[in-house]
């Protein structure tokens, strides 16, 4: 997993609340046997005129000229600026795996359904909360300036406005030391390589016939 | 020091790091994967940058979804027709390269359903712990080893870092005392422990098989009770080490040999729950008690012997079970208290990773042998479950003898048992089937299965409904 320590980059507006995860990846995208290449349908109903389908060619297709990620202004966006309740629905995995794969860092809501909050540390996605208030206040900020940027920085707990304004975020210690390290759960094993390396000599050397190789 | 169980010897010997939330790192020996449930974890890896942590404690095999018919068969990859078990089987491919993964490819001779190939190649030893994407996995519980089904994001989780992280199990001993009528077979024995202790009966525990009856099983027997441990809601099943177990393993492709076999075998001989030990929980069952089973509802719980009658409803005191068994009736077309002997049976399936081994091929052609299949069964067929198993079959002539009876003889595979290939059962159509699920739609949506022995399935294909094949036999 790629660690998040701190990132700069363009907002792009999510303006509704209860975004769920069939509008963030609608079910005829799951029969894939990936877990990258959602990007190109992230939000597809919402991004394009037509109706998607899996395996599908995405460039000819009619674009929605007023959903925000397809004007030129948002290109290259890194933060999703959204409404409370956002990824609610099923505990599909493939939310935040197309969120990732467009190119989104983090997401900052008022609140987050659960399971979604949870699948995003596992794939170095940050759901950051901030109050509606500050939500509120960012949206205004966006809509008035071409190019908006904020600075998330997750070492510190902040996010800084361009203006230099400074709003603190809460993130669990645990989940926060994880995805400052890159630490998925594989991660967090790995963090155990030596204790597994030494069980793995002991072993080794008492049942030998365990560590012959599997050959063709 | 304390007296431990079996399952207790083998976690102890696997443990790498208790944690204090109660959970462990478990070192694992042997991983086993197939098309369905690796793909996405390979792309884990690769998006990480990680690499197999121990690629040689790997093996794989396509099996879910790859056709079975002779001509499917002939070309390869290419001749799979559905596109998306064409990726799937692809993608395995595809990734076995990528990682260096020994892989028993589509047409290798070694290729087979995962359960089968793994203890067959010795890939699969007495006191290992066995992991694979797939719930059935506890089959090699039979060799004596800690063996279960793991997820998708698990299977990533052992490639890349030979553990798994997991909470122990509570301790269950399963005895069958005595000895087994004639006839009756490893399948009759567990679906009537199914049947006795429910299909969650075995929730949180890991089960050992013991008693009179299982020391005299073969260990293609035992793999067959093993196997369908999850059917009573256990995801392990085990039986301890005997001189069975040890010539059966031995001169197998990856069992060891010369001295190393020797440390080995001395090793292997304690892997049997000491004298004394605890068990959480003992059911006792008596083998002379059962009977050649039949399933006759949605659930593998919902067996009765032979020459029972499917069971009323109305005597059911629970009121949730009985609504279960109204359901149940209502989806197989049945009535309550019609023999079980009036099934009729529109087709015949011998085959998945329960009893597709070389016994349960033979015990079907023997039954099978100078017999035709009725008329009224649409379709019998045999599908072997492994490359190995099939080549061993036509040595003895057991293809010809279910070719002359009607039955087809096919390619290696999943097949029937879950319908992801072509072999489905239609809508209404009983189905006499040696698989190990008999849940709504899982044959083909709308199929009615009827789980039973592979003897049993070969005798209702002859004579078009459910007979005891004891009786069959002499006749
Ligand atoms: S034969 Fe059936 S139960 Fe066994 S692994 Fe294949 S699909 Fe699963």
């Amino acid at each position: 997993m790629k660690p998040f320590t701190k990132v700069t980059g363009i907002v792009a507006p999510m303006d509704r609340a209860n975004v769920d995860t069939d509008m963030i990846i609608p079910k005829q995208f799951l029969k894939s046997i990936k877990r990258t290449g959602f990007g190109k349908n992230l939000f597809d109903e919402l991004r394009y005129l037509d109706v998607g389908q899996p395996d599908q060619e995405c460039t000819g297709r009619p674009l929605n000229q007023d959903f925000p990620l397809n004007q030129a202004r948002f290109q290259g966006a890194e933060i999703l600026l959204t409404r409370k309740n956002f990824g609610c629905g099923s505990s599909r995995e493939h939310a935040p795996w197309a969120l990732d794969d467009y190119g989104f860092r983090c997401v900052i809501a008022p609140s987050f359904a659960d399971i979604f909050y949870n699948n995003c540390f596992k794939n170095g996605l940050l759901p950051l909360v901030l109050s509606e208030a500050v939500v509120e206040q960012l949206f205004q900020q966006m809509y008035q300036t071409d190019g908006y940027q904020l600075t998330v920085d997750l070492q510190n707990q902040q996010v800084i406005t361009p203006a230099g304004e400074v709003f603190d975020f809460e993130v669990d210690e645990f989940r926060r030391h994880c995805l400052l390290n890159g630490l998925d759960d594989i991660g967090l094993t790995l963090e155990q390589a030596d204790a597994i390396k030494a069980y793995e000599a002991k072993r080794r050397e008492n049942a030998p016939w365990l560590f012959d190789a599997v050959k063709n | 020091m304390a007296a431990k169980t079996l399952y207790d010897k083998l976690w102890d010997a696997h443990l790498v790091q208790q944690r204090d939330d109660g959970s462990a790192l478990i070192y694992i020996d042997r991983h086993i994967v197939h098309e369905v449930t690796s793909p996405q974890a390979f792309e884990g890896l690769r998006l990480a940058g990680r690499k197999p942590w121990r690629v040689d404690s790997v093996l794989a095999t396509p099996d879910h979804n790859v056709p079975t018919t002779v001509t499917e068969r002939a070309s390869g990859i290419s001749g799979i027709e559905d596109p998306v078990s064409l990726i799937q089987v692809q993608t395995l491919d595809d990734n076995c390269d990528e990682f260096g993964i020994v892989e028993y490819k589509i047409n290798d001779r070694r290729q087979g359903i995962v359960h089968v190939i793994g203890p067959e190649s010795g890939a699969c030893l007495p006191g290992m712990t066995i992991v694979c994407g797939d719930s059935h996995t506890a089959t090699n519980g039979a060799l004596g080893a800690l063996a279960h089904g793991i997820g998708t994001s698990e299977v990533e989780h052992v490639l890349a870092t030979q553990t798994l992280v997991a909470k122990k199990m509570n301790n269950m001993l399963i005895r069958v005392d005595g000895e087994l009528v004639e006839g009756v077979t490893p399948k009759d024995v567990v679906l009537a422990i199914i049947a006795k202790i429910g299909t969650a009966g075995g929730t949180g525990y890991a089960v050992e098989f013991g008693g009179d009856v299982f020391r005299a099983m073969s260990m293609e027997g035992r793999m067959t009770v093993c196997n369908m441990a999850i059917e009573a809601g256990a995801r392990a099943g085990m039986v301890a080490v005997d001189d069975i177990t040890i010539d059966y393993v031995k001169g197998r492709a990856y069992a060891p040999t010369g001295e190393v076999w020797e440390r080995a075998v001395e090793a292997w001989r304690d892997l049997k729950s000491d004298d004394g030990a605890q068990f959480d929980e003992v059911v006792v069952l008596n083998g002379a008690d059962i009977m050649p089973q039949v399933s006759w509802g949605t659930s593998p719980e919902m067996v009765v012997g032979v020459h029972d009658n499917v069971p009323d409803p109305a005597q059911e005191p629970d009121a949730v079970k009985r609504d279960g068994m109204l359901r149940a009736l209502e989806y197989m077309g049945l009535n309550a208290g019609q023999p079980i002997a009036d099934i009729k049976l529109d087709r015949v399936f011998i085959g998945s990773c329960t009893n597709s081994r070389i016994e349960d091929i033979r015990a079907a052609a023997e039954v099978v042998k100078g017999r035709k299949k009725a008329d009224s069964v649409k379709q019998a067929m045999v599908v072997p479950g492994s490359g190995l198993v099939k080549a061993q079959a036509e040595a003895e002539g057991l293809d010809k003898i279910f070719v002359a009876a009607g039955f087809e003889w096919r390619e290696p595979g999943c097949s029937m048992c879950l319908a992801m290939n072509a072999d489905k059962l239609g809508a209404g159509e009983h189905c006499a089937s040696t698989s190990n699920r008999n849940f709504e739609g899982r044959q083909g949506y709308g199929g009615r299965t009827h789980l039973v022995s592979p003897a049993m399935a070969a005798a209702a294909g002859v004579a078009g409904h459910f007979v005891d094949v004891r009786e069959f036999v002499r006749t």
